[in-house]
């Protein structure tokens, strides 16, 4: 094809490969480090406030400081929102998080849910 | 700044902010939770591409702060502000060595907005595991930035005889 000819678009393509390449390796080192979750870890504004255990089915209010909430509900050993009070949903919209590094995130509300392994767990089983 | 040149500007903010509203009406949330098409980099390619730097950073920050305003919050400026320097700066870098077509420049352009959303997500959220998000983000920035890139570059082909 004539367009390919052209140096430039020869470099766009070139720079478009090696973006997607990228993005592909980050991916597969993430999903190959990815082990089952122990812990559903809610992290508002960089503070971690609380975690639940996935065993443990459960539906969760998270209130944050600017009014608004997040329904964390845990079910099947995922953790998923499935109601909050910012207007774009994006929480609402990702998928389930089971899997260690997986996360949801609302902006609006500053508030992250990650999921951490049990060898990740602070709890203090002594006291 | 001309009389002339003030009024182009202008022009190219309010076509900038129709362009952001244009999103905020028709998200794309469906396919990936939180995307955009980038819309309003079609504006902000031409004003590089036909006035320069300054007039693109003058109308990106002038938008940013404008469409933040109107159409979300003051925290949502920060994601945008953050996402509108790194991609500018790109851009820039990209346009000046002249090595890519306006479809590369736009490419590096839609990825590095995401990147730098996700750098100052990192920086307010004090959590790295938002990273997870990177690769998504990367493939989407690169599909919505061929799209931009190619309908940025017949803009500019049109004003190709034109003074502004």
């Amino acid at each position: 094809m004539e367009m390919f000819k052209d140096k430039k678009v020869r470099n766009d393509i070139i720079l478009a490969l090696v973006v997607v390449i990228a993005a592909a390796g980050i991916w597969l080192f993430s999903e190959v480090t990815k082990e089952d979750g122990a812990f559903a870890v809610v992290v508002v504004d960089g503070v971690e406030t609380e975690r639940y255990p996935l065993d443990t089915d459960a539906e969760i209010r998270l209130e944050s400081e600017n009014g608004g909430y997040n329904i964390l509900v845990i079910k099947d050993g995922k953790a998923d929102v499935t109601e909050a009070s910012c207007p774009d949903h994006v929480c609402v919209d990702q998928r389930a998080a089971g899997r260690t590094g997986e996360a949801i995130t609302c902006l609006p509300n500053k508030t992250v849910i990650t999921i951490e392994g049990p060898s990740d767990s602070e709890v203090d089983f002594v006291s | 700044m001309k009389t002339k040149k003030v009024a182009m500007l202008g022009l190219t903010i309010a076509l900038a902010m129709i362009m952001s509203y244009i999103e905020v009406l028709v998200p794309l949330s469906f396919a990936v939770p939180g995307i955009k098409m980038g819309l309003a980099n079609i504006v902000i390619i031409f004003v590089l591409y036909k006035f320069g730097i300054k007039e693109a950073a003058l109308v990106s920050l002038i938008r940013v702060i404008l469409v933040s305003l109107l159409f979300s919050n003051v925290m949502a400026m920060w994601y945008s502000l953050a996402g509108a320097v790194l991609s500018l700066s790109v851009m820039w870098v990209l346009k000046k060595i002249d090595k890519f077509s306006v479809i590369g420049v736009s490419v590096a352009g839609g990825v590095m907005h995401n990147v730098g959303q996700i750098i100052m997500a990192i920086i307010l959220l004090g959590t790295e595991q938002i990273a997870i998000y990177l690769p998504v983000l990367i493939i989407t920035g690169t599909v919505t930035g061929i799209v931009i890139g190619i309908v940025s570059g017949l803009v500019i082909n049109r004003f190709k005889n034109i003074r502004l």
